[in-house]
């Protein structure tokens, strides 16, 4: 018996996959570049792939929102004629994890929202991703298990599973399965196939489990007791604001607007540029007056924007415990430390 | 596998040519825009909305309409020159060509105040927005029952659109009072906080309704003074200032905890945003 949904690639033809596949279409995958550090970037071969990462620098938001995007441009002399405009390319992510993956689903929700960002949801629509599953933990930055994001919950077109000398694919999209055909080398999944994933699930539960002495469910309710916690001024004494948590988070998309004009000061163009909430002037109004002026509002701010106001307007977390925060704050603020600090001092915590 | 690029269409962020009809100097630091949209299309704004101002070259920024919807092909914005963006803006001229995306957010709910009284307080620039509402119900004054009319300012010369509010105080359908922060030698009206002003308001707390807008450090003292008035929390309209960039709910700049100005305001009532720590 076979399984349409599922497909097999044998690890010997691995390399000739991804030099076909980077022929057809730009193909970026996660590379090693010195001491534990990955990045995405465009590859040719299946040599240059680090198969076993841990979450690179900059999480794939930068495909789908580039740090540096020109929105519109106009000319400064008589017509004032302005176009808005997109620059993009088709492209194909390989190894994608599943925490990424969730990032991505949370950005594609805020941009799909009404009004709609047509930049984004261009990049979107000629991006393919083509997942890969953790077989452990990456790191003890983790909280995967806690986010629920630690197994493949849609939002890509194929997903690899390494089940030891074959991965096992799973055809989620109609695209993933025209990539399948045109790249050759895959074979149809067999009973005994499917039966070995399962397995293999099986044991994933008992390796990977709950970071935090709190169920999901609870954190919502914990962050409406917590909003005047002693814990953030803890992180006010430690953050020194430079913005690494927010450039790192697969979640944070805030952005600035600026305008730039040629030398000749004939044309100028607005772009956006990613811009951060722990940045001191992020809040701030013409007359002066700074809105979240303190390190320990600003910390609070992104927290909350992972754990409690998406809930509301998305229904869903938008932290996927990919564990970037902590693994890039100069000042050690670790995302797991701060949770348990506020699970131990919910009671004294009033809002 | 090459960059490609287009032109969008329905971009958020494509922008409409606004001429400029006509400049007025308010104050030393304020001035006037009179704009059209090109080609005659119509501006459809709620009192109490921003617009999104572009100065080629400059950059954009984040204006309210000071006009009334029920003008016909033309709105006006209020501007002080007090950043890149806005200085731009003040040394243009009649004739010239600025960018315009927009009307955003939510103004003030007009179907609502239909029927009640209304208690309009403005502060400094305040008066700029709320010039849009004022405009509004005298364009429309049988729709409203009594009207009041608060300002302040910090001094005479501060005053914005000072030939209106004397059309305002000679009207007799309408309760005008004003004050200054400070008074100058030749300065014969009231010197005091613009709180000083609310007693001598009648205020039937069940039928009013009030719009205030002002710099932050206004709102708690006079909302104060209105709940000892027994005003309900939900019929305090309240207009809040943050930096918007995109004007549609995206970049972060304008969000206080779950809301974002741009699109949940920037007018809100008071029971809806009191719970808010970071809202003023």
């Amino acid at each position: 018996m076979q399984d349409n949904q599922y497909a097999i690639l044998r690890k010997e033809h691995f390399s000739s996959l991804i030099s076909t596949l980077s022929k057809l279409h730009k193909l970026a995958a996660p590379v090693f570049k010195g001491y534990n550090n990955y990045a995405f970037e465009e590859v040719r071969s299946g040599e240059e792939i680090a198969l076993n990462y841990i979450p690179t620098i900059l999480p794939p938001k930068k495909f789908f929102m580039p740090v540096h995007e020109t929105l519109l441009e106009y000319e400064i002399g008589k017509g004032r004629n302005a176009k808005a405009v997109i620059e993009y390319e088709e492209m194909l992510l390989f190894g994608v994890h599943t925490c990424d993956i969730a990032g991505i689903q949370c950005l594609n929700m805020v941009f799909s929202e009404h009004p709609q960002d047509q930049n984004y949801l261009i990049h979107k629509q000629n991006i393919k991703i083509i997942g890969l599953e953790c077989n452990e933990y990456c790191d003890e930055f983790a909280n995967c298990r806690l986010m629920n994001t630690h197994l493949p919950d849609g939002g890509y077109d194929l997903f690899f599973t390494d089940l030891g000398d074959y991965f096992i694919v799973h055809i989620n999209t109609q695209a993933g399965e025209e990539i399948i055909e045109s790249a050759g080398f895959f074979k149809s999944a067999e009973i005994s196939h499917l039966n070995e994933l399962a397995s293999f699930r099986e044991k994933k539960k008992t390796l990977f489990k709950n970071e935090l002495p709190v169920d999901l469910d609870l954190i919502p309710d914990l962050f409406d007791r917590s909003f005047e916690s002693k814990v953030w001024e803890d992180l006010d004494e430690r953050c020194l604001a430079c913005g690494n948590c927010t450039n790192v988070c697969p979640t944070c998309y805030c952005f600035d607007i600026r305008d730039e004009i040629n030398l000749y000061l004939t044309e100028g163009k607005r772009y956006r540029v990613w811009d951060s909430c722990q940045l001191e002037p992020f809040a701030k109004v013409a007359g002066g007056k700074n809105f979240r002026k303190m390190r320990k509002e600003r910390q609070r701010h992104r927290y909350y924007r992972k754990f409690r106001y998406p809930i509301e307007r998305f229904s869903r977390f938008f932290c996927t415990g990919c564990g970037r925060c902590s693994r890039s704050c100069m000042a050690g603020i670790r995302l797991k430390e701060t949770l348990k600090s506020l699970i131990g001092t919910k009671e004294e915590a009033k809002a | 596998m090459v960059m490609k690029k287009i032109i969008l269409k329905d971009s958020a962020y494509s922008i409409k040519k606004g001429n400029i009809l006509s400049i007025k100097q308010l104050t030393e630091n304020e001035k006037l825009f009179e704009i059209a949209l090109e080609g005659g299309e119509r501006f459809d704004n709620e009192p109490g909305q921003f617009v999104m101002v572009s100065v080629f070259g400059a950059g954009e920024i984040p204006i309210s309409v000071s006009s009334s919807p029920t003008n016909n092909g033309y709105f006006d914005i209020c501007v002080r020159a007090a950043g890149k963006v806005t200085n731009a803006l003040h040394k243009l001229e009649a004739g010239d060509v600025i960018g315009i995306r927009g009307p955003f957010g939510k103004g003030f709910p007009i179907r609502m105040l239909e029927g009640n009284d209304l208690l309009i307080i403005a502060c400094g620039l305040g008066l700029a927005p709320l010039r849009s509402l004022i405009r509004y119900v005298f364009d429309n004054r049988k729709d409203f029952g009594k009207i009041n009319i608060l300002f302040g300012c910090r001094s005479p010369e501060n005053i914005l659109f000072p030939d209106e509010i004397n059309d305002w105080k000679k009207r007799n359908d309408v309760y005008f009072e004003s004050t200054v922060d400070c008074g100058t030698p030749d300065w014969k009206g009231r010197v005091g906080l613009i709180t000083t002003l609310i007693p001598g308001v009648h205020i039937e707390p069940d039928r009013t309704f009030v719009a205030l807008v002002g710099p932050p450090a206004v709102y708690i003292p006079v909302i104060k003074e209105l709940l000892s008035r027994n005003v309900p929390e939900r019929h305090i309209l309240i207009s809040l200032e943050r930096h918007m960039k995109c004007g549609v709910g995206k970049c972060g700049h304008c969000q206080i905890q779950n809301l974002y100005c741009c699109r949940d305001g920037p007018v809100f009532n008071y029971e809806e945003i009191k719970h808010l720590k970071e809202a003023f």
